[in-house]
């Protein structure tokens, strides 16, 4: 065992093809991670009955947990595959696309979805032009430590991969989608915004469909206040949702 | 030419961002192109901040102090104009990123807080937590998503730029790309192109680098008759994280906050760091530098700890390592200031770095050379622009810390105008068929990489392309090291004809993505160690021992590579550097 590690994957060579499993036996290196694995298939695929066989297709980037490239199940679970390490998983590892992303090839899926979500919700802060008007509004440092944590969402997805709501039927927008639409209505310029935004979360798909798990600020490697968000959202959501009632 | 300019960017870090910002509020159309999701890029590695002397410290700090450190920190290599446009431009830089809602930290009135980074001695760095790099390209990507919801802009992300459209007259119409899950091989027609590709991390193996960090765009533009410049000057950063599938960065905002790098005195002590006294402790940094101390800029520092480790055998364990101790930092401060290392640190080694103080070595990090540009950002082929890491300009020989998230943003806004000013000036070309031609091309080099039949795999091909160019071309040179490793390089580079894909499907083929990258690697390996060999003086980040000082009179000049496609190899020539601003003094901390 502290010689090897053996890793099971879950491959599927195009979106149509059918899945099966993979192993593969390497030989043990300290301060491995699920990466350095994968580079080591790269380097030699060979399963473990010594089948030659494809690299694994899988996105990666940073290798530091900030790009949010290199997000599948390991041993079940969604995180980052580059900080997983070897030596804190159970063996055999266990390593499976996300599920609720269509497959692009073996453990790459397509998170496309999220980017879309963005642009929905108009996750910007609308500037007048990138000319020289001055610094920005000022800001406390108590706003700017509520703010931060919510800037870091990596874009992973882990946490609408968990989310029981988060399926065909719901087209629920997911947990990162709502969390941006709080950071960008506490800017007070981004404010200008608000009400788009909470428009925008409004109806089928939208924040209503959170079914209050909590498995998203579980899985979400950057320990965003996602469930917090979400409430303090969903309730101005319901807010405007009255107000607009009323003055209809 | 037509009434919109039809701008394509490769590349969607910082740089790349900025300049598609500027082209869609001058009215352009953009194609925008990269490897991974624009908001996945490089750029969200950079961690401790970005310089620009605002002077809100009370410390009498300047744009032409920022300008005079950096070039004094660049070893006078740089030349000196758009160095000194780019530090007067930072300030403002700062103000219309706080406008587009970086969470900068701020000081207790609501201010921009500013921390001190090395080769400085003001507090110049602006920073927003320990992820500034990532919160600055968030604010560019959710721009840049703005304008793409408006229909300005079109991205092409999972496709990789393979070459330059280059008509009769050598003159750029547009590129080449394939898209990284069909494979397919398409040209795209615009008026210019804009290169925003980043550093070329890949060639050393392990670096701090991302994975698209290949410099394989910039090698196929050289091999296309870009000039290339400065290509030796790469720099490895003081304090990394040794890993096995990369170099995790320990940023020098560690050591900004008063983090300090020491060795026990005596050889292969096996104690608990925490329990050496401070008397048997060797702070070499503080006591080499007094002035400086522990931010002496990198590469200073670098073969400081180098001197300590391979000289006086006094690596942690014998092992190629020192500390870097923050454990008498209050865990409050540590916290709110560099929050997001430390956690990069205890995620991937598992230790506590605000209890233990942390293992680090240096580690390849930036390259300063690159394509060459005119103060336009102009490359010297027509229609083809910088910006960002992938270009020479604003570095010199070696970068201070912080200032390359200055440079990538400037770059950009000074590439983005003058490429659609150039679109707007520009003639259509005469006929097309130069765009089947190339892409006929393109198909046909993905062809013969699926069919070879050799035996050389390009990942391990790779690996063994990494230890050779890391050994040999990093902190300390030698010529005959040099010219062995060219050597090498030919015989990879003829190793590489045999090459076998162990994957020939058509479908989201990483390896014959990767393989195509790994033959532009090689060539570019060539320039950087031909022109670190030729180079007999010692300059930032360019250490020969044998040739230990400076050398303005014979090598203060600029390195130009061109590629000689018949002798498949570079070839190079010599441009004086641009001093009309500072005279070079000697660069002593």
């Amino acid at each position: 065992m502290a010689n090897s590690v053996v890793i099971k994957i879950k491959r599927q060579a195009t979106p149509a093809d059918k899945p099966r499993w993979e192993e593969f036996d390497l030989s043990h290196k300290p301060g491995m991670n699920v990466i350095s694995c994968l580079m080591d298939i790269a380097a030699n695929p060979v399963t473990r009955d010594g089948k030659p066989t494809t690299p694994i297709t899988y996105d990666s980037n940073c290798l530091e947990e900030v790009c949010g490239s290199c997000a599948m199940l390991i041993n079940g679970r969604a995180r980052m595959a580059c900080s997983a390490l070897v030596d804190k998983l159970d063996q055999p590892i266990r390593l499976e696309p996300f599920s609720k992303f269509p497959v692009v090839r073996d453990l790459a899926v397509d998170r496309q979805v999220l980017f879309e979500n963005l642009k929905a919700v108009k996750a910007w802060v609308p500037i007048d032009g990138t000319y020289d008007l001055g610094p920005g509004p000022r800001m406390t440092a108590e706003q700017q430590e509520a703010a931060y944590p919510l800037s870091r969402c990596i874009s992973c997805c882990c946490c609408m991969e968990v989310c029981p709501q988060f399926n065909d039927e719901t087209g629920f927008v997911g947990a990162a989608t709502i969390a941006q639409v709080r950071l960008f209505n506490t800017h007070p310029t981004g404010a200008a915004l608000e009400r788009e935004r909470l428009a925008a979360l409004m109806g089928d798909g939208g924040i209503q469909e959170c079914g209050y798990a909590q498995n998203c600020v579980e899985a979400c490697p950057k320990d965003i206040p996602l469930t917090r968000s979400i409430s303090e959202v969903g309730g101005a959501v319901m807010k405007q949702a009255i107000g607009d009632l009323f003055r209809k | 030419m037509a009434t919109t300019p039809k701008i394509t960017v490769i590349g969607g870090g910082l740089a790349g961002l900025a300049a598609v910002i500027k082209i869609a509020e001058m009215g352009g159309q953009v194609d925008l192109f990269s490897i991974v999701p624009v908001k996945r890029s490089h750029s969200v590695c950079a961690q401790g901040g970005i310089n620009a002397a605002k002077n809100l410290k009370g410390e009498g700090d300047s744009t032409w102090k920022h300008f005079d450190d950096t070039i004094y920190g660049g070893d006078f290599l740089a030349n000196q104009p758009p160095v000194k446009a780019m530090c007067e431009a930072a300030p403002g830089i700062i103000d219309l990123l706080d406008r587009m809602g970086v969470p900068f930290n701020r000081t207790p009135e609501g201010l921009l807080d500013f921390r001190r980074f090395g080769g400085t001695l003001y507090n110049r760095t602006a920073f927003a937590g320990a992820t500034t790099g990532q919160q600055l390209l968030y604010a560019l990507d959710e721009q840049v998503r703005r304008y793409e919801s408006e229909g300005k802009v079109k991205k092409y992300e999972h496709w990789e730029f393979l070459s330059a459209v280059l008509d009769g007259n050598k003159i750029c119409r547009g590129i080449c790309a394939m898209d990284l899950r069909s494979m397919e091989v398409r040209t795209f027609p615009s008026d210019a192109i804009i290169i925003a590709t980043g550093g070329n991390g890949a060639i050393f193996g392990k670096s701090t680098n991302s994975v698209v960090c290949t410099g394989s765009a910039q090698s196929a533009l050289y091999q296309q008759g870009c000039f290339y410049a400065n290509g030796e000057f790469i720099q490895v950063h003081p304090t990394c994280i040794p890993g096995e599938d990369k170099l995790r960065l320990m940023s020098e905002s560690a050591r900004g906050e008063g983090g300090r790098v020491w060795v026990p005195k005596t050889p292969g002590d096996k104690r608990d760091p925490k329990s050496i006294p401070q008397s048997e402790r060797w702070y070499f940094l503080e006591e080499w530098y007094p002035k400086y101390g522990n931010l002496v800029p990198r590469d200073v520092a670098t073969r400081a700890i180098f001197k300590v480790v391979f000289e006086h055998n006094l690596g942690i364990d014998g092992k190629p390592m020192v500390y870097l101790d923050l454990t008498h930092i209050d865990r409050k401060i540590l916290d709110r200031k560099l929050e997001g290392i430390l956690e990069i640190y205890e995620k991937f080694v598992g230790d506590d770095p605000r209890d233990t103080p942390m293992k680090i070595f240096p580690g390849m990090h930036y390259t300063m050379g690159g394509l060459w540009v005119d103060f336009n950002q102009a490359t010297n082929i027509s229609g083809i622009y910088a910006a960002g890491e992938c270009e020479y300009q604003y570095h010199g020989a070696n970068r201070l810390g912080a200032n390359s998230l200055v440079s990538c943003i400037y770059g950009g806004f000074i590439a983005g105008p003058a490429a659609v000013q150039y679109a707007r000036n520009q003639k259509a070309a005469a006929g097309n068929g130069y765009f089947d031609t190339e892409r006929k091309q393109q198909e046909e080099n993905n062809a013969m990489l699926m069919k070879s039949e050799g035996k050389e795999n390009p990942f391990r091909l790779w690996r063994e392309l990494g230890e050779l160019m890391t050994r040999d071309c990093t902190v300390i040179r030698y010529n005959k090291n040099l010219k062995e490793t060219d050597a090498k390089l030919c015989e990879l580079l003829e190793r590489f004809r045999r090459i076998n894909l162990s994957d020939r499907s058509q479908w989201a083929n990483t390896s014959v993505v990767f393989t195509r990258q790994l033959y532009n690697m090689l060539q570019l390996s060539r320039v950087i160690a031909q022109g670190a060999a030729m180079r007999d003086e010692s300059r930032g980040a360019h250490y020969k021992p044998d040739f230990p000082e400076r050398d303005d009179k014979n090598w203060l000049k600029t390195t130009k590579a061109y590629f000689a496609p018949d002798a498949d190899e570079p070839k190079f020539e010599f441009e004086p550097v641009d001093i009309s601003l500072i005279p070079p003094r000697a660069r002593k901390y």
